[in-house]
């Protein structure tokens, strides 16, 4: 789950990190307060989960309270696109109004997990305000990583070693030592997926702040971090991804016009690739559960044809514990009970009982488009969504 | 033969009362695996069908020298009821539980650190040594055992459920009989790796070939690719799932995204052509494929 800007800084103040000074407003009026209060000189920030803000316009320095007003109230209009928003881009509600520091210096820390060593690391590197792919691919070594013992936390002399590694010496050091160590015990403590500090910056005088914050939590442990879950923002999410997980449905949205509708997250990546395979793009990846039960079936369907690229949808069921026939009566059952589906319905469906399965799709009065393999299912897929247009 | 499990096993089931974990144990038992012992704690003394249950692992091992354990425990208490098995002194452990967090893995490997056991999972099917025993919540009857005596046999290792009963399948209808098929998990922090489960076939006759399906995210299949090009000499099947994903979107698993412009199929499947397996763009060819390359 991934949060907004100014509530990672609030997380983090609490845990101890230097922040800039500053508020969040929905409204242009107060906008112009928070930056009398600060002094005049300031930054609107747009709202948004998507990076790359600043490319997008999101971000603005003013000079004076007046020109705070102006930049949210155009800030505040904003369909905001940035390069990871997508083209329809993203709704601003919201900005963050900040004190306008005195950079010397913009560095890149970020704390995430290592997969391979099976722990967090601290990642460091003194190029900030770049993207930290960029830097990794034009030079590894610019990149610190620090390993987190899970059990002990980020040791003051680990803390120190990255202060140094980013270059930084005497009171600046010590600070970013301080800031490092209160982000990993921010990481630990939250059940963080990712924090990153980029920029991370070093003022004329000295200090060192996090000028951006991005941070997102590990979906499984919200169970435990209520105070995390309540920061969940369903506008930033796609509508139908959200109407999925109430019925326990995993749904992401693409941009093809093949729905499928699969059992299983691997078979269910699988299914689309060998959609793409076949000349055609799939509109999704919805994984329904193993069972495959006649009520995900039918609420899956609800979420697929919701969406309006879809010209043709493909339901891959592999039948183990479930066999293929109950799961071939449920999809009948699930397509009767909805009413009027006019799109074509691929369905392939293998496993035990296989044949009764195709017989009662068959037998049944939709008329649905029986695939035997996997290679079969997305020609027809594919066939039926050219026919569809 | 086979690996890891077969007709030695003695198998505890963690979380057997609960809905699931009596249903599965059922399964199990019913496809021939010893099914000596359950736990749940506050049920001790209880019964499932005739199988005892313990209040604690400790206590199972004592009463029935359980060898294996697995989990059906729910995922904010799957993370100690692994670690009890672990200290309990179980041989292998196979951890069915799907979304377990990610923290509390790190303090499960850790904790294997000192009380070892063969953590497969979490968030898997298991392990099944077809005609044998199995471990875990897939269907037995798909799979073909291997005609004793003979050498042939395929192992599969897969980060997938039912993509892997799809490979199964598929290898089933050629007439091609499974060693073992082990379901590593698709969570970002795992127990068994592709490399420990290919050591293991490298060290089992029975195995002619592997069937190894991958998923993006992690690293874990590039490294099993080298690994392959300097230890193992069979044929090795590859696939990867999930090419079709944007970057930044979790697919379903925990572990299959993209992050960071890394763990992309692309670069997967092109560390597995580079090592000498045999990949398939397809995922309705990994069983034809395998016969070609062991010459049927």
């Amino acid at each position: 789950m991934k949060i907004h800007e100014f509530q990672a800084k609030e997380i983090l103040r609490r845990h101890g990190v230097a922040t800039p000074r500053g508020r969040v407003t929905e409204d242009p009026e107060e906008a112009a307060q928070i930056a009398l209060e600060l002094g005049g000189r300031c930054v609107v920030k747009a709202q948004i989960h998507a990076g790359g803000r600043g490319k997008g316009g999101g971000v603005k320095l003013a000079a004076s309270p007046a020109e705070a007003r102006e930049h949210a109230a155009r800030i505040l209009r904003m369909q905001l696109v940035t390069p990871q928003t997508g083209p329809e881009g993203q709704r601003v509600r919201r900005v963050l109004v900040e004190e306008a520091l005195a950079i010397a210096q913009e560095l890149y820390v970020s704390v995430t997990l290592d997969r391979h060593a099976g722990k967090p690391i601290v990642m460091a590197s003194a190029a900030g305000g770049m993207e930290i792919e960029e830097v990794a691919a034009r030079d590894p070594r610019a990149i610190l990583r620090q390993e987190i013992e899970p059990l002990l936390g980020l040791l003051p002399f680990q803390a120190r070693g990255v202060a140094r590694a980013l270059g930084l010496a005497g009171d600046s050091a010590a600070r970013a030592a301080r800031l490092v160590a209160a982000l990993a015990a921010a990481y630990l403590a939250t059940d963080a997926s990712l924090i990153e500090i980029n920029p991370l910056v070093v003022t004329g005088g000295g200090d060192v702040l996090a000028g951006d914050a991005k941070m997102s939590f590990d979906d499984n442990a919200l169970f435990r971090r209520p105070d995390v879950a309540a920061l969940r923002d369903l506008a930033e999410e796609n509508p139908i991804e959200v109407e999925a997980g109430k019925f326990n449905l995993n749904y992401v949205k693409l941009d093809g016009n093949i729905a499928c509708m699969v059992n299983g997250a691997g078979l269910a990546m699988a299914t689309m690739d060998i959609i793409k395979l076949y000349g055609g793009e799939p509109a999704n990846f919805l994984d329904v559960g193993g069972g495959a039960s006649q009520d995900a079936v039918k609420n899956a369907f609800r979420l697929l044809v919701g969406d309006p690229n879809v010209r043709a949808v493909l339901i891959n069921i592999f039948g183990g514990i479930a066999r293929t026939d109950r799961i071939a009566r449920g999809v009948v059952g699930a397509i009767e009970e909805l009413g009027s589906v006019t799109l074509p319905v691929v369905v392939r469906l293998e496993g035990t009982n296989v044949e009764q399965g195709r017989e009662i799709l068959r037998q049944a009065p939709f008329k649905f488009i029986v695939a035997e393999q996997m290679a079969d299912a997305a020609e027809k897929a594919v066939a039926a969504a050219r026919r569809g247009h | 033969m086979a690996i890891w499990v077969g007709r030695d096993t003695r198998l505890v089931v963690q979380g057997i009362t609960g809905k699931e974990g009596t249903f599965h144990a059922l399964a199990c038992r019913d496809y021939g695996t010893r099914v000596v012992a359950g736990v749940t704690p506050g049920k001790g003394g209880f019964a499932v069908e005739g199988i005892p249950v313990y209040d604690s692992v400790a206590e199972a091992r004592h009463a029935t020298g359980c060898n294996a354990s697995m989990i059906f425990v729910p995922p904010p208490f799957a993370a100690d009821a692994i670690m009890e098995s672990a200290a309990a002194g179980v041989e292998l452990t196979i951890c069915i539980t799907e979304g377990i967090p990610v923290a509390d893995m790190l303090r499960v490997k850790s904790f294997l650190g000192s009380h070892p056991t063969r953590l497969v999972g979490p968030n898997c099917p298991g392990v099944i040594s077809p005609g044998t025993a199995k471990i875990g919540i897939m269907p037995g009857h798909i799979h073909r055992p291997v005609n004793s005596g003979a050498r042939d046999g395929i192992g599969v290792i897969s980060r997938s459920g039912t993509l892997t009963y799809e490979a199964v399948w598929q290898l089933t209808n050629l007439g091609l009989g499974q060693s073992t098929c082990v379901g590593i998990g698709g969570d970002p922090i795992n127990g068994t790796s592709f490399i420990d489960v290919l050591s293991a076939f490298a060290a089992d006759p029975t195995t002619a070939g592997v069937v190894m399906i991958g998923e993006i995210g992690g690293s874990a299949e590039e490294e099993a690719a080298a690994w392959i090009a300097a230890h193992f000499d069979r044929p090795v099947v590859g696939f990867i799932a999930g090419r079709t994903a944007p970057p930044g979107r979790r697919m379903g698993h925990a572990g299959a995204i993209v992050a960071g412009g890394k763990g992309t199929a692309a670069e997967k499947m092109e560390a597995m052509r580079a090592a000498g397996l045999h990949v398939v763009d397809s995922p309705a060819e990994l069983g034809t494929t395998m016969a070609r390359a062991l010459g049927r």
